[in-house]
């Protein structure tokens, strides 16, 4: 799960981060007012779940309220990568000397998080990664001994040679790795550290992913969830617990296991088609779950065919064909369903079909075959 | 022969009296294995289908009945502990199904079981089946036949799909391992074709990837390095779409994503053979088995 700046900024000033004030606004006349309070030039920033906000116009600069009411007005509703705009952070500008980026992910290499810093930080720092990777330092860290001092001190001294930023730096570390783990991340950054003309160091501006295995056992991180800036299909899947990704294309399809379905959308590719999603109804089987996965399939207008693709294992596949009984005889289809299934309870779930008028295949390429045949039109 | 698991396996299965692990231990009794103790704290003394005699803790079953493999089938939140209650206890083959245990825990648990000198196979997988000896998690045992393929993948039901059809193909399999899918996991692609390579009744390997970090690429250089047998190889999500990706830090680490195309590369140039579709695997490994 993405969080928002503001919200990855709330949890690392938590920490004991330094961080400049900032309030979120939903219209420029809020950013107005929060500008006019702080009483010096602010940062207006869009909170959506995208890299390169800035590249896209997302953040601005500006001297005055006036002028934060103005660059609101053009930032609030604004679309970067199909993201719209709910919502701008508006903080106090920071005076920048120089930028550094401290970065945190679980690294499946060395099976550990591993920090990541580097002097010259900022919106390059993956081209810095790219050609001067001598520039980064990486440093893995033991969970179960935690971040030890001399390690945050190696880091500090990594980004700056007085001893007193260092301290600084290596600090921050701290409080960063502890916020890392107490929200559960797989990933935590600081991008740009930024050291004022002053020698203070800032964190101008915050980003955390949290893994969402941890999400159970942490219901204040789970609240931050802003359903608002995720696709409505794929609110409406997980609340299913589906596993859905909308694509494009115009074959819906309806697979158990997230290899196979991907292995699925490969073939319908391969075939000369174009899945229009990805949907895995997962291990257990449950009609209900099918009956949801139908309907969130079938609420795509550009989807001409429904291909099901189910290999039982621990799914029934009986289970899975009194799913699509129900859900069809609830909500006749409007498109054309190809079903191969084959595993567990194959027999019984075959009879299912055929009394009710489908007919099924166990055949994964003669499926996906046929489904691309009847959503381009031609014959199956 | 086959690797991991034979039919000297004794299996303990902790979380047995759960609905998971309930069903999933008669599907192994049926299959033949050795099911020899099942753990839940609190049950000790009672018997499983009134046979299987159940323990409090995995360390009572080990020293009443020698148990040398565990499978674990307890909720996520659980699973680190029941992982480290298992190599604490002596086990030293290690097989956790649990979906959904947190990636944070696992760092923690990955260096204990080592310590221990134990291997663990997945969370999050399927775990693995000796075709006619021992089956151990949750691939449907019908759909294998021994023989001298041996199957590793990061997918479960791919997994079923390929091995159902190389068993329909007259292909069996010395052994077929589901090493999960998460990003830390006990036991990867190279453990297993290290293990493949060294069982001399595996002939050659089906392997099935997907997309996503960096272990294919590097199981890809091992087999051009260590490997006389061939191997064939798989990706899956050719046609995943790029993801909307938060911050720089995974590309400063990994520098590309991890496409199927430059795992396909990988696996080119490391003279591997190439599945396109998962039927592909069929003729490919005949023709390396002639």
């Amino acid at each position: 799960m993405n969080l928002h700046e503001y919200q990855a900024k709330d949890l690392l000033r938590a920490a004991g981060v330094p961080i400049p004030a900032g309030e979120i606004a939903t219209t420029p006349e809020q950013a107005e007012a929060i500008a006019q309070r702080y009483g010096t030039a602010v940062m207006v920033k869009a909170q959506v779940h995208a890299g390169g906000r800035g590249k896209a116009g997302g953040v601005k600069f500006c001297k005055t309220p006036a002028d934060a009411r103005e660059k609101a007005t053009a930032i609030l509703g604004m679309t970067i990568k199909d993201l719209t705009v709910e919502k701008v952070l508006v903080t106090v500008a920071a005076d920048i000397g120089s930028e550094a980026y401290v970065g945190i992910i679980v690294d499946r290499a060395t099976k550990k998080p591993v920090f990541m810093v580097s002097a010259a930080g900022g919106i390059d720092i993956e081209e810095v990664a790219a050609t001067t990777p001598e520039k980064i330092l990486y440093y893995p860290v033991d969970t179960r001994y935690g971040l030890l001092p001399f390690e945050a001190m190696r880091m500090g001294f990594f980004l700056y040679k007085d001893v007193k930023l260092a301290r600084q730096a290596a600090k921050i570390m701290q409080q960063l790795y502890t916020a890392f783990m107490n929200a559960g991340c797989s990933l935590a950054e600081i991008n740009p550290l930024v050291m004022t003309p002053t020698g203070e160091l800032v964190a101008v501006d915050g980003k955390m992913v949290i893994d969402d295995n941890e999400l159970d056992r942490r219901p204040e991180i789970a609240a931050l969830r802003d359903e608002s800036s995720e696709a409505p299909s794929e609110v409406d899947a997980r609340h299913a617990n589906l596993t859905f990704i909308k694509l494009d294309g115009n074959v819906g399809c309806v697979v158990n296991g997230a290899g196979l379905a991907m292995a699925t959308m490969d073939l319908v590719k391969y075939y000369g088609g174009d899945p229009a999603n990805f949907l895995d109804i997962g291990g257990s089987s449950n009609p209900e779950k099918v009956v949801n996965a139908l309907r969130i399939i079938t609420s795509d207008p550009n989807v001409k065919c429904i291909l099901f693709n189910i290999f039982g294992g621990i799914t029934r596949t009986d289970d899975v064909a009194n799913g699509i009984v129900t859900a069809t005889k609830a909500n006749p289809l409007q498109v054309p369903i190809v079903i191969r299934l084959t595993g567990t309870n194959e027999e019984i779930a075959v009879k299912i079909l055929q009394d009710n008028g489908f007919s099924a295949s166990n055949d994964m390429d003669a499926a996906v075959q046929r489904a691309v045949a009847l959503a381009t039109g031609g014959a199956a | 022969m086959s690797i991991f698991i034979d039919n000297g396996t004794k299996l303990l299965v902790q979380g047995i009296t759960g609905r998971d692990g309930s069903f999933h231990a008669k599907q192994m009794i049926e299959y033949g294995t050795q099911v020899v103790a099942g753990v839940t704290p609190g049950k000790g003394g009672q018997h499983f289908e009134g046979t299987v005699p159940i323990y409090d803790t995995v360390y009572d079953a080990v020293q009443a009945t020698g148990a040398n493999t565990s499978v674990i089938y307890v909720p996520p939140m659980f699973a680190a502990d029941a992982m480290m209650e298992a190599a604490a206890a002596g086990v030293k083959l290690i097989v956790c199904i649990t979906e959904g245990v947190p990636v944070l825990d696992m760092t923690r648990v990955y260096p204990y079981i080592r310590e221990h000198g134990a291997r663990l196979i997945g969370p999050n997988c399927p775990g693995l089946i000796t075709p006619g000896q021992s089956k151990v998690g949750i691939i449907p045992g019908r759909i294998c036949t021994p023989g001298n393929v041996g199957v590793v993948s990061r997918s479960g039901t791919l997994t079923y799909e390929v091995v159902n059809q190389l068993t329909r193909a007259g292909i069996g399999q010395s052994s077929c391992v589901g090493i999960g899918g998460d990003p830390i996991n006990g036991t990867n692609f190279i453990d297993c074709l290290a293990a493949f390579e060294a069982d001399p009744h595996t002939k050659a390997v089906a392997m099935m990837g997907e997309i996503g970090g960096t272990d294919e690429q590097e199981a890809a250089q091992f087999v051009k390095e260590h490997m006389t047998k061939p191997v064939v190889g798989f990706i899956a999500g050719q046609t995943a779409p790029p993801g909307r990706r938060m911050g720089h830090a995974g590309a400063i680490i990994s520098g590309s994503a991890g496409t199927a195309a430059e795992k396909i590369e990988a696996f080119k140039a490391a003279g591997m053979g190439v599945a396109q579709r998962p039927v592909d695997f069929v003729e490919l490994i005949q023709a390396r088995l002639r």
